[in-house]
């Protein structure tokens, strides 16, 4: 058999198809550069935050989180009153905005006339295009009378002003900023789980139906049990929207940086206390502030990984 | 024959099909009644869902038209007094300022975060992974964190505040947006194109300038837009940053002013004519973040339209 040799010289034409091939530094470079130069700057970001906090995290330590009082300029500087706020505010969004953007993510999906569909679904993402500015806005002008006249009494009579609905009845209230998030991540809880709920095998859904089930009984326990895993991410992600809303949380939530009594409380998130104090902020409180950003960071940051593992099983082909 | 049938013992699963149908039929009346009624509740509960947008919407338009006026848009903002309530000028400088920011902030961010969504699109390296992961998380991070950055590595140094750093926190916080977006959209670019570009003898770099990019554009552009819409309503970052003027502010090296964070200004102002003021600005806000997103659909529908 003959051996098989490359030509001692390659032809122009040869020569130039193998450099065009092969040769092609400059671009990946371009991007890999990008790529690094992108890297660098997240790396800075994180620094940043780190590095401005650490004055305060190496000298109160432990006591930033656990420390229940908050008192800007003089110190002490305890975030317990926050984060409980933040959590209440987000948890009192999630009790809202849940049923309801599940109920309206299977309206669009299976409940209204196709034609109105893809019109219907644009309506709640124009939810997500306002600024969180008009929000706090609109809250101010338009929820916090509501509340004070309407909401709060008829809570306050329904229960006889027991705890949680007690206390002064002034609008401003972690029960109004978690009213005000409901409505700004319900987009996101839509849009997600429509796209989860959507992915969820017809035959399923036919199947229930030929089982005899009604409507709402293959809604309830064959569609929303598959799209279970999707569902929590949806939830996870409009958790981790509701934790870091800033503005529009501290222009309704009474800016009190107290541990609430109730749901009527003033209070202060994390987020909200950032936007409000940084301005006057100077030394120490500076730097307790940028801890405030850091455990802000963590947390959203393992919320919003949390919810990508969960919306990725969920869409992910079996 | 008919005998010999009901000799047999019973079937119990012929029994137990016959029972549950039995049953079946009775409770249907019931049955399709409640899941009427919890349809019902599920497109009440979507419709309540559009009331807030409704409310929003009646709100900037009553309340904002009312205080919008030629004047107001191109004029400089005045601080009223306690003698002169009424003067607050206009908002002119605001929207400049929104409109150097943002528009640098974008100049910045796209070639980055296309060439990102392009390294990511292109390659499945660990690093390559591990960026895409970083990608996404950085999109869902609260916008006020890019405002201590912004903070700390611009103002700091500067020893002033200035449109600059919203510029920097701006351009930080678009570049994952558009990078996924566009990341996306190149993925999107079938492997036949590309492969038939390279079949031609063309180098990647050929074939990305040359078939990726192009065909992948109208996500990008839609992309692009929408984190510009995102980026303009942003109040919290700017806040932390960019200090406050008075004046038509050309220079980033300075403190500007802009629209979001006027709002959230004249919202909390003392006199009623500012803060009537703030639907105003609110409305001019929206106007301009609206047109964005509704921009980067008419663009992307007419793009694929073309080619078709």
């Amino acid at each position: 058999m003959n051996k098989l040799t490359l030509p001692a010289k390659r032809s122009d034409v040869a020569e130039r198809i193998h450099r065009s091939a092969t040769s092609d530094r400059p671009y990946t470079l371009l991007l890999r550069g990008t790529a690094l130069f992108f890297g660098a700057v997240i790396i800075l970001f994180v620094w940043s935050v780190v590095h401005t906090a650490w004055p305060a995290v190496t000298t109160f330590g432990y006591h930033l989180i656990t420390g229940s009082a908050w008192v800007s300029g003089s110190g002490p500087y305890g975030a317990l009153p926050l984060l409980t706020d933040t959590v209440l505010t987000t948890a009192i969004a999630l009790v809202i905005a849940v049923p309801v953007g599940l109920a309206a993510a299977l309206t669009l999906l299976f409940l209204i006339p196709r034609r109105l569909r893809s019109f219907a679904a644009s309506l709640i993402e124009l939810l997500a295009a306002v600024p969180s500015v008009v929000y706090g806005l609109w809250g101010l002008w338009y929820l916090t009378p509501w509340l004070s006249k309407t909401v709060q009494p008829f809570l306050a009579r329904l229960t006889g002003g027991s705890w949680p609905f007690n206390g002064a009845q002034e609008g401003f209230s972690v029960l109004l900023a978690g009213l005000v998030l409901s409505i700004m991540i319900l987009p996101t809880i839509v849009a997600i789980s429509r796209d989860v709920i959507g992915v969820v095998p017809r035959e399923l859904i036919e199947g229930g139906l030929s089982l005899g089930a009604t409507q709402s009984q293959v809604l309830l326990k064959v569609v929303l049990p598959a799209a279970r895993t999707g569902i929590f991410g949806a939830i996870a992600l409009g958790a981790g929207r509701a934790l870091g809303e800033t503005i529009a949380v501290a222009m309704v939530i009474g800016s009190n940086p107290q541990l609430p009594h109730s749901l009527f409380s003033t209070g202060a998130t994390l987020a909200s206390t950032i936007a409000t104090q940084f301005g006057e902020a100077t030394g120490t409180t500076g730097s307790a502030l940028a801890a405030l950003a850091l455990m802000l960071m963590v947390i959203t940051a393992s919320v919003n990984f949390g919810a990508r593992v969960l919306t990725k099983r969920a869409t992910a082909p079996l | 024959m008919t005998n010999l049938l009901s000799q047999l013992p019973p079937d119990p699963i012929l029994e137990r099909r016959r029972a549950i149908q039995s049953r079946a039929a009775q409770t249907i009346g019931r049955r399709t009644l409640v899941s009427k009624a919890f349809l019902s509740v599920l497109v009440g509960a979507f419709l309540l869902s559009l009331l807030p947008l409704g409310s929003v919407i009646f709100a900037l338009l009553v309340k904002g038209i009312a205080a919008i006026s030629w004047p107001f848009l191109h004029t400089l903002p005045h601080q009223p007094s306690l003698i002169d309530q009424n003067a607050i000028g206009g908002i002119g400088n605001a929207i400049e300022g929104t409109v150097i920011i943002d528009g640098l902030a974008a100049l910045v961010a796209v070639p980055v975060a296309v060439l990102v969504g392009l390294y990511l699109a292109e390659s499945s390296s660990r690093v390559a992974n591990f960026l895409r992961v970083i990608t996404e998380i950085m999109t869902g991070l609260p916008s006020i964190l890019l405002g201590v950055f912004a903070y700390a590595y611009v103002v700091l140094p500067m020893k002033r505040f200035s449109g600059l750093a919203g510029i920097v926190a701006l351009a930080v916080l678009m570049v994952p947006v558009i990078a996924k977006a566009s990341e996306l959209a190149f993925r999107g670019v079938p492997q036949s194109l590309k492969e038939a570009g390279l079949a031609l003898g063309a180098r990647n770099s050929r074939v990305a300038r040359g078939v990726i990019i192009p065909a992948a554009l109208p996500g990008v552009i839609t992309g692009v837009l929408l984190s510009l819409a995102r980026a303009m309503g942003e109040t919290a970052p700017i806040l932390l940053v960019i200090g406050a003027s008075g004046t038509w502010t050309w220079n980033p090296m300075h403190q500007m002013s802009s629209l979001p964070l006027l709002t959230y200004n004249y919202s909390g102002s003392q006199y009623p004519s500012q803060r009537a003021a703030a639907w105003g600005v609110a409305l001019a806000l929206v106007v301009m973040v609206m047109v964005l997103s509704l921009g980067s659909r008419l663009v992307a529908a007419r793009m694929r339209r073309e080619k078709r």
